[in-house]
């Protein structure tokens, strides 16, 4: 497909086309779409059940071309992504990808994403949301160059227990040995190819990544090696399952940028977030240290949790409370699913000190339409630990063979 | 403390030697980054108050910007301001600049307004023709508006959307001052405050040199024309410190503004502060997120636990600091602070004393406005706007040499002009220019004091770019930033180091880029000070 066509018209094609686009109209069968990121994506190609299964047992495609991505070069790029980040980026060996988190002045988380090193001093930073001033803004005083480049990448989301076997059958020498978080080069079919070994799945995965017009031919190639392991392709709502079964956070879900909220206290920081596991106060500065550091001593007032509620109806949306006479709020959850794969009932909230210690119980006030008629329940719910699923194949290397 | 050798101002002149390293010291309570009046206002001060402090000023001579130095084979001038207005009464009186050798050549300068082809006008309380019962009122009123302006000059701004109670009881207390002025002037107050002085001065006056003369102090330093929003406040900013400055304000020290430097000079080391001079600053040095010193460009360092740095708020943050200490919103507002200069300086070196058309000898000896209306000081900004110098620029002339002829050589004189518009960053670039606008300002001179062509023995032009070079503040800005209602008072230079303190535990800001601004005043210099010791204590 051709992009530089698409923006010239932006008027008329408001949403892009990725270069998987011809692949996934074709697999389409309830003609679903979503906005992502300017893209038009997939949100269900068939069912999401048959999606979702097809994530915990076989092997998966996600088309993740709109994810955002920059390229951060020069001899400042230690310094400069040690500055934006949290987590002390210095420590990332080439090839290798760390999931990093940047707030603002106040400590109050700007966005999450992925760093990869791809070389000494080169970096690819993947996020949700476009960002490039804050990016550039962070570069004053810096010598390092950041670039867009997400329409110049093709990226593909195989994920999956048997997507170790597919990629193999499919001709990626040596994918096998690819470590959680490392990066490796490859080839299909003479065609070039970078993977990692990183998802959003909380499951065995890979990511792909590749030139644009390399992307049917290598949609094809993997489809057909897959054919006998059960590959299918997904949209993002079976994938928005098995992220929460993972634990992993969605922007604009669990939490709003700081560069995008307006109402005060509508911010979250890390502390809140329960991603304080990716600060080092220790590294040096980094924008937003001294109010982490000031909040770190004051204590969180808020916590993002996992819950285990009770019964079997997601708890969308549902305010929660200390007790089950519903006078006391303490909160409200942000992401909820029946997790097909821990039979659970799970759930993410953010509630309010004391009651977010694993172990409180709280009480989550859930609506449910029966036929047009709203039924309400108060459902108790536990706090608990996350990730709510975590299987031992998402690290084993080498993965097990199918 | 006693000073160390060496770092004593030698009486009489401008001019101090740098110390050796071996034999300097190496650690102070506070260091000061700058000797220029602000720098050693707060040196001064932080002495006073129990400090041991080292001022570290760049160039030969301590002074900064108020300096006074030789242009010419023995003709000198202030180098940038050339007369002093705005320095409060109470702080040279505390600093006892008299007694450390300030001496005045001329107090209570009258100012005329020369008009190309007619008589001049002489702006006073008596005499402004048919615009003088009119003239009576408004500086009446002006002079109770400055009057109630005052206080908020000599404090720390308040800080906003704190719950601290000092900072409720200091906008409270900024409230009460303009409510205290009663209904009529307190709406009129608020009224005018956003307007342009345009616009205000057509409301009250007819005589266009009346309007050009008054106008002209709105815009003075600035990089407004008169028609620009904002130009009020600008002009209440100079009348508060003004008055505060006291009855004598306009005034010229005997040597030049650099004599007022020497004598706080002084009366720093008097106190007990130390100053070398010759040792620029490269960076503040910085340990587990404090200061702890500075390293000088060869490469010595010296240890202080508090560093105050009279330079720029862009050179402090993104240069001698770096970005990098600093959060990146912060340095996103640092980067956007407006620091641009578009007033030049022209000096020139005469063989005889200028003959201002129907200028008399009193009146020759103040203050010569070159700014006939306001009509032709809009138009002077609009060559600005487009990035070209005036083809009729706006001066503020002075004649140094009347009043002190110790400047010159005997019979020779000086004359030094604010010139307006000549911008920082000049279409044409000002290589090749400098030449051509320092012809097009002497021509201006000559039509109103014939024959001043032949007499011009010698010249200099500092642009903005020559400001910034040689006093190191960047982008030439006579304030160290705008003085606009987006860099003023609670947000100069940018919030979150409004009240002198800055992110980095420690460091502290004490310049022009402060509140309350520029001029040759001295009170952010004094105010930081204040900040410091009490702060001080508690870090």
């Amino acid at each position: 497909m051709n992009s530089s066509r698409t923006v010239s018209s932006h008027f008329k094609t408001p949403l892009l086309e990725t270069p998987f686009h011809a692949r996934a109209r074709d697999l389409s069968q309830v003609d679903s779409f979503v906005a992502w990121a300017g893209y038009t994506t997939v949100d269900v190609f068939t069912t999401v059940e048959q999606e979702y299964f097809a994530i915990r047992n076989a092997t998966t495609l996600f088309d993740l071309t709109p994810m955002v991505k920059y390229r951060i070069a020069g001899p400042d790029a230690v310094p400069y992504l040690n500055r934006l980040a949290t987590r002390d980026l210095a420590k990332l060996k080439p090839d290798r990808v760390a999931y990093a988190i940047w707030c603002n002045d106040a400590g109050h988380l700007i966005d999450d994403g992925t760093v990869f090193r791809l070389g000494e001093n080169e970096y690819r930073l993947c996020t949700a949301e476009r960002q490039i001033d804050w990016l550039l803004d962070s570069a004053i005083g810096f010598a390092v160059t950041i670039d867009e480049i997400t329409a110049d990448i093709a990226a593909l989301a195989v994920q999956g227990p048997t997507s170790c076997a597919v990629l193999k059958a499919a001709g990626l020498l040596g994918i096998e040995k690819l470590k959680p978080f490392e990066i490796g080069y490859f080839s299909l079919s003479g065609r070039p190819l970078t993977a990692s070994r990183t998802g959003f799945t909380g499951d065995l995965g890979y990511e792909l990544w590749m030139a644009p017009d390399t992307a049917e031919a290598n949609w094809d190639a993997l489809m057909a090696a897959g054919r006998s392991r059960g590959i299918r392709a997904i949209g993002s709502q079976a994938l928005n399952i098995a992220r929460l079964e993972a634990g992993f956070l969605s922007p604009n879900v669990d939490f709003v940028s700081a560069e995008h909220t307006i109402r005060t206290g509508r911010d979250r920081s890390p502390l809140e977030l329960g991603l304080v596991w990716l600060v080092d106060f220790d590294k040096g500065h980094f924008t937003g240290r001294r109010a982490l550091l000031a909040e770190r001593q004051r204590g969180p007032r808020r916590q993002l949790v996992g819950l285990d509620v009770i019964g079997n109806k997601p708890a969308h949306n549902a305010l929660l409370y200390a007790a089950a006479n519903g006078k006391r709020e303490i909160g409200s959850v942000t992401s909820a699913a029946w997790s097909p794969t821990c039979k659970r009932n799970i759930a993410l909230a953010m509630v309010d000190a004391p009651y977010f210690q694993v172990g409180s119980t709280v009480w989550a006030e859930i609506y449910l339409n029966r036929e047009l008629v709203w039924e309400r329940r108060m459902s108790r719910a536990g706090v608990v630990e996350r990730p709510f699923f975590a299987p031992s194949r998402r690290r084993a290397t080498p993965p097990a063979e199918f | 403390m006693t000073p160390q050798s060496g770092t004593t101002s030698q009486s009489g002149t401008t001019s101090q030697s740098g110390t050796t390293p071996q034999s300097a010291r190496t650690r102070y309570d506070c260091i000061v980054i700058g000797g220029g009046h602000n720098g050693l206002v707060c040196a001064a001060t932080l002495a006073r108050g129990g400090r041991s402090v080292l001022v570290l000023e760049a160039q030969s001579q301590v002074g900064g910007a108020a300096v006074t130095r030789e242009f010419a084979p023995g003709f000198r001038v202030s180098a940038c301001a050339h007369l002093l207005h705005l320095m409060p009464a109470d702080l040279m009186r505390d600093l006892k600049l008299e007694s450390h050798g300030l001496e005045w050549s001329a107090q209570g300068m009258p100012t005329t307004a020369l008009i190309p082809g007619a008589a001049p006008l002489t702006v006073s309380h008596t005499g402004a023709g048919p615009d003088a019962a009119a003239f009576a009122a408004y500086s009446e009123r002006m002079r109770r508006f400055a009057q109630a302006l005052v206080p908020l000059l000599s404090k720390v701004p308040p800080r906003l959307g704190t719950s601290g109670w000092s900072d409720r009881w200091a906008l409270l207390g900024l409230g009460w001052q303009i409510r205290k002025l009663g209904r009529r002037d307190m709406r009129e107050l608020l009224r005018i405050g956003g307007m342009n002085v345009f616009d205000l001065l057509e409301e009250h006056f007819e005589s266009d040199a009346l309007k050009g003369a008054l106008g002209f102090d709105a815009v003075l330093g600035t990089n407004f024309g008169v028609r620009s929003p904002g130009t009020v406040l600008t002009l209440l900013y100079r009348l508060a410190a003004e008055f505060a400055a006291g009855a004598s304000a306009m005034s010229q020290p005997t040597g030049g503004l650099g004599a007022v430097c020497d004598a706080l000079a002084k009366s720093a080391v008097a106190l007990g502060a130390a100053i070398r001079t010759a040792s620029p600053v490269a960076r503040i040095m910085v340990e587990a997120d404090r200061t702890v010193g500075v390293e000088l460009e060869s490469g010595e360092r010296i240890a202080a636990a508090t560093v105050v740095s009279s330079a720029d708020p862009k050179s402090t943050f993104l240069k001698l600091l770096g970005p990098r200490y600093l959060d990146t919103g912060f340095v996103r507002r640092v980067n956007h602070i407006r620091a641009r200069g578009l007033a030049a300086k022209l000096h020139l070196a005469l063989d005889r004393a200028p003959q201002f058309a129907g200028v008399g000898a009193g009146a020759s000896r103040g203050r010569l406005l070159l700014a006939p209306s306001l009509q032709y000081i809009e138009r002077a900004y609009n060559h600005a706007k487009y990035g070209e110098y005036s083809s009729a620029p706006a001066m503020e002339i002075t004649v140094p040499t009347v009043n002190d002829p110790g400047l010159a050589p005997p019979g020779k004189h000086v004359l030094s002009a604010i010139v307006q518009y000549a911008p920082y960053a000049l279409k044409a670039g000002w290589q090749g220019q400098r030449q051509r606008f320092t012809e097009l300002c002497v021509d201006l001179l000559d039509s109103v004091a014939p024959g001043l062509r032949g007499s011009v023995l010698n010249s200099e032009l500092m642009t903005p770019v020559d400001i910034e070079r040689e006093f190191r503040n960047e982008g030439g800005n006579w304030h160290q930033g705008e003085l606009a209602f987006d860099q003023f008072f609670m947000v100069r230079p940018v919030p979150g180091a409004a009240q002198h303190r800055t992110p980095l535990p420690g460091l502290f800001l004490c310049g022009a880029g402060c509140h309350p601004g520029g001029g040759v005043m001295g009170t952010a210099g004094r105010n930081a000070a204040q900040q410091v010791l009490k702060t001080g204590s508690a870090i």
